[in-house]
């Protein structure tokens, strides 16, 4: 029950939200995007709140309508070169720049965007 | 299944790739059309020659900044102490004249050059160090401070003039050629770019607050000042910055792997006037 209204507040708060994303991954796939190190995934893409952000890549909006899939976002961050042999996107998960926690982290803060 | 997927990453991997399929070897000749044909039509805007001046040509990179600059160029002490430099005798009462044709004057445009005696590619830093070895000095390292200097010096006589490199007829040349391109086109690193990612399919693009030069042109204007260096560094340097921000192992200055990469890259901007040094965030 006092699960239930959590979720519901959240929802009212952000209605994107993902199903199963807590604040705290959000608010961890937002410093590994903007963070160097990291994500970087500003270096190469805009998206909302992002500053300074390059523009190599397609910019990061109505990420719920444009990859409905998060499996398949997944497997872009992980590895797309697998899908597209000609792509910029470095692999994320296959290069073990990000750990496989970490990209689900990044896609609950884009699925906010 | 396994074949049907190579053959699509080729097919992939080639559509991205501006340059001939050659035949039945090297064709260095059909490559700098190819290579310079892409550049024209997909920024049909700049005018060949305007590729000198790499990010500038695109709109974000500060250009009216950087004209400022130009008026009172940031490297052009390196020019005065590279004139310093080239004018300075060696022990033996020689100078670096002497290991020169044009006596060093208005020739950077055709380093780097193939070497038939040792059968290998020499950048002018490398020349210069083998000038200097030939007259009992030691060698300077190859990216920045006195050598930077004195390649800036030689570069600044040659401002104006087109960049000719030759890759003659000569299988080494040919081999050296060809491994330089390999390198060009081969992702490396962590990041897994080659340095067509970034300077062939998204030149001009803004990686964060910088434009991506093309890599057209992108030679003529070294050796660079920049402003993150806060010095004036060579080409070799800049490979090396390019090879760990894509978390690669950089190779040795004075390697084949540079020195062929140079070539290959150098001559895809045949005919484009030397514009170096020059300054750069």
């Amino acid at each position: 029950m006092k699960a239930r209204a959590v979720i519901a507040g959240l929802f009212l708060l952000a209605p994107p939200l993902a199903l199963g994303a807590t604040p705290q991954d959000i608010a961890a796939g937002k410093k590994i995007a903007e963070t160097t190190a990291l994500g970087n995934c500003d270096a190469c893409h805009v998206f909302r709140g992002a500053v300074q952000a390059g523009n190599v890549g397609p910019e990061l909006k109505n990420m719920k309508v444009l990859m409905p899939s998060r499996k398949q976002f997944f497997a872009i961050v992980y590895d797309e070169e697998a899908r597209n042999p000609s792509t910029l996107m470095p692999p994320f998960g296959k290069n073990r720049i990000l750990t496989p926690k970490q990209i689900n982290e990044v896609i609950d803060f884009l699925y906010t965007k | 299944m396994r074949i049907g997927l190579v053959v699509l990453a080729l097919l992939a991997a080639f559509s991205a790739v501006p340059v001939a399929l050659a035949g039945a070897g090297p064709d260095p000749a059909a490559d700098i059309k190819a290579f310079q044909g892409h550049f024209r039509t997909e920024l049909p805007a700049i005018p060949l020659a305007a590729y000198v001046n790499g990010p500038y040509n695109f709109p974000g990179s500060g250009r009216a900044q950087w004209k400022q600059i130009t008026e009172f160029p940031p490297y052009s002490f390196a020019i005065d102490s590279g004139k310093v430099l080239f004018e300075t005798k060696f022990p033996n009462g020689k100078t670096y004249t002497s290991c020169f044709s044009e006596g060093g004057i208005g020739i950077a445009g055709n380093y780097p050059m193939f070497d038939p005696k040792t059968g290998r590619v020499v950048t002018l830093g490398v020349a210069i160090n083998r000038c200097r070895v030939a007259n009992g000095l030691k060698k300077w390292p190859l990216t920045k401070g006195k050598m930077a200097d004195l390649v800036a010096y030689m570069t600044v006589t040659s401002r104006g003039r087109p960049i000719d490199v030759v890759v003659p007829n000569d299988p080494r040349a040919l081999a050296a050629y060809e491994a330089g391109k390999e390198y060009f086109y081969s992702r490396r690193g962590q990041l897994n770019f080659s340095c067509a990612s970034c300077h062939v399919q998204a030149a001009g693009k803004r990686l964060r607050g910088n434009v991506l030069a093309p890599a057209l042109g992108i030679t003529a204007s070294f050796p660079l000042y920049r402003s993150k260096w806060g010095s004036i560094g060579t080409l070799v340097r800049r490979f090396i910055g390019c090879n760990k921000k894509v978390g690669s192992v950089p190779d040795k200055p004075d390697s084949a792997a540079y020195r062929d990469l140079a070539y290959f890259l150098t001559a895809m901007s045949n005919g484009l006037p030397i514009a170096g040094p020059g300054s750069r965030p």
